[in-house]
């Protein structure tokens, strides 16, 4: 079952896995802070 | 548990694995046997990997992780993302394009048939073993707390997982993990809203919250660079990073779930679908945990939660010791009551200095119980040193059979189970494949082109390794500390294995027997730094993953040249 490179991602606004890769490390660049945030809101 | 709680138990248990059974009881094909439904979506690709992953120890351990040290432990996790998209931009493409039924066949196509048979042999070492680890460890605890015999909820749970595993191979697994998952969100869900209900009126999540800080049980992130301390940003961001591309993109058990499906898409979303899933549920069963703690600040807190093991020891001759200790950590109890009670005046008189200091004797108070418990568990091993004094599994489940109404129980004792079915059914699978593709494969060339065949030696293996597993856990009980090495092998073995995938993907003129022997020497070091140093042991993913790749290029540079057989 072999298969060529399927770059296209079919989401809406993101022509290319790239940008998903940077939309995730994004993401969880703000649950990082989101959470040093709650612990210091209720240190 | 009554009636109702065992209709919803066996009603969502044995539903889920018949329904997996019979929806795939016609597969017959290998490679739908192996990797699944050739259009299998991403959601259930997603559930599956997350399914894979969370154990039944997940959901037990875990919210008692909470309990007792807070938050923290969510750090581990933070090096998941990164090394789910580097899999999926690497690991993933290479996979697919390869057609292969395993990640150690790449190994044999890269290099050579001795490194996909170390792969391999490391991979059927660690997982067989752990296989009886996975069934054992819930089973303990589930046995001991509701009095269910623990032969008897090894070997129920144990077949049920073999029946469906075997009838439908990966189809079947990804199948029944994406309703398992579905009962554990909802089950988890229930909790969570119970646990709330239960704190004292007016108290609320704000006022949980700001007790838990008090009680320094919700530092998330530590961005100390002291490497003894277990869980840090750091350790976490690098450590976390090679554990988590070893486990993923390595561990056939977790491969096997994404090389299938409809398409690379699919199987890129279903990670990326990880990929942001993963912190934010690990660190909702840990506020869980924590929550559970403020429930006990308000109310009876036993002194040891494994009730069954402390009644059975207090039973013996010092039963005056132990029962002084109960009184005592009673009036500690009570006297912490009153210091909560003394700092939320002051938090909301608004009178900061008599906040600090009413939450500097709440911290002392704190202090005294948890010495009191250390004492306790000093006791406990005093009187009998077979006594088991880790009692912070058994915090949740404790709390669930105490604290939820009838029905609920049924529902989360259900999570567990199902949590125990899905990591083990993804075990089984993976073992099953791996020894036919890379081991009987290999032993019987002639019969590769022969597919039902195939699909019966790996439904046979697949069967075989879930028996192996069940008598392991049935006799798991005389070897109590061979489970802890096990579990510490497994964590020093993932970052060679990642080493050995790391240099076949970036290391193009590194061939097969420099990097076979740099793994050997990578692994003896590893084992060597291991009885020697005292780090977090997310660290040796990061040395054996380096180690193994530095070893294998200088072990390259003095080979001969005619050993530079990088194929892919």
């Amino acid at each position: 079952m072999k298969e060529p490179d399927d770059d296209s991602t079919g989401l809406p606004g993101f022509r290319t896995w790239r940008g998903v890769y940077l939309l995730v490390l994004g993401c969880f660049i703000l649950v990082v802070i989101g959470l040093a945030l709650f612990s210091r809101a209720f240190a | 548990m009554n009636l109702l709680d065992w209709i919803v138990l066996l009603g969502t248990m044995v539903g889920i694995a018949g329904y997996g059974a019979w929806h795939t009881r016609h597969t017959d094909r290998l490679d739908t046997y192996l990797k699944g439904s050739s259009s299998t979506g991403w959601f259930t690709i997603g559930l599956s990997v997350a399914a894979t992953q969370a154990s039944a120890i997940t959901f037990l351990s875990i919210p008692g992780q909470g309990f007792e040290s807070g938050l923290g432990f969510v750090q581990n996790y933070f090096g998941l993302p990164l090394a789910l998209i580097i899999i999926c931009a690497v690991f993933l493409p290479i996979y697919r394009r390869l057609g292969v039924y395993t990640a150690y066949e790449y190994l044999g196509q890269r290099f050579d048939g001795k490194t996909r048979l170390l792969g391999a042999g490391l991979f059927l070492l660690q997982r067989g073993l752990a296989a009886g680890v996975t069934i054992y460890a819930p089973a303990i605890i589930l046995s001991s707390v509701l009095g269910w015999r623990l032969d008897l909820t090894i070997i129920g749970s144990g077949l049920l997982v073999i029946v469906y595993t075997v009838t439908g191979g990966s189809a079947a697994v990804s199948l029944t993990q994406k309703w398992q998952m579905g009962v554990i969100f909802a089950g988890m869900v229930t909790a969570f809203i119970v646990v709330l209900q239960r704190l004292p009126d007016g108290l609320g999540f704000g006022g949980a919250a700001h007790l838990a800080g008090a009680l320094g049980k919700l530092e998330a992130v530590d961005f100390s660079l002291d490497p003894a301390r277990r869980y840090t940003l750091w350790s976490g961001l690098f450590g976390g990073l090679f554990l988590s591309l070893s486990y993923f993109g390595t561990d056939q058990s977790q491969v096997q779930r994404y090389i299938g499906g409809a398409s690379l898409r699919e199987g890129r979303l279903g990670l990326m679908f990880n990929a942001l899933l993963k912190i934010p549920m690990q660190f909702f069963i840990l506020l869980l945990g924590v929550f559970v703690f403020v429930f006990y600040q308000f109310q009876p807190a036993p002194i040891f939660y494994n009730q069954a093991e402390w009644s059975r020891v207090a039973a013996g001759a010092n039963g005056a010791v132990f029962r002084a200790l109960e009184e005592k950590h009673a009036g500690l109890h009570v006297v912490k009551r009153e210091k909560i009670a003394a700092w939320q005046a002051a938090r909301a008189a608004h009178d900061p200095a008599a906040e600090i200091a009413a939450r500097t004797a709440l911290i002392a108070a704190q202090r005294a119980t948890e010495q009191v418990r250390a004492e306790a568990k000093t006791a406990l091993s005093a009187a009998d040193p077979r006594a088991k004094t880790k009692d912070s599994d058994y915090v949740f489940i404790s709390f669930i059979v105490a604290q939820l109404p009838h029905g609920a129980v049924g529902l989360l004792v259900a999570v567990m189970i199902a949590a125990a079915l899905g990591s083990k059914a993804s075990e089984l699978n993976a073992l099953g494949t791996t020894s036919t593709i890379d081991l009987w494969r290999q032993l019987r060339p002639l019969a590769a082109h022969d597919e039902s065949r195939n699909v019966r030696v790996a439904k046979w293996f697949t069967a075989f390794w879930g028996l192996f597993a069940i008598g392991f856990a049935l006799f798991a009980g005389f070897a109590e500390n061979l489970i802890e090495a096990i579990n510490i092998l497994g964590s020093i073995f993932y970052g060679v294995v990642l080493g050995l995938f790391l240099t076949a993907f970036f290391l193009k003129r590194v061939g097969g027997t420099a990097v076979f022997w740099g793994a050997v020497v990578a692994q003896t070091l590893v084992f060597v730094l291991y009885a020697t140093l005292s780090i977090s042991y997310l660290w040796y993913n990061l040395i054996g993953c380096a180690a193994c790749m530095i070893f294998a290029l200088v072990l390259q540079a003095v080979l001969p040249a005619n050993d530079a057989n990088s194929r892919q």
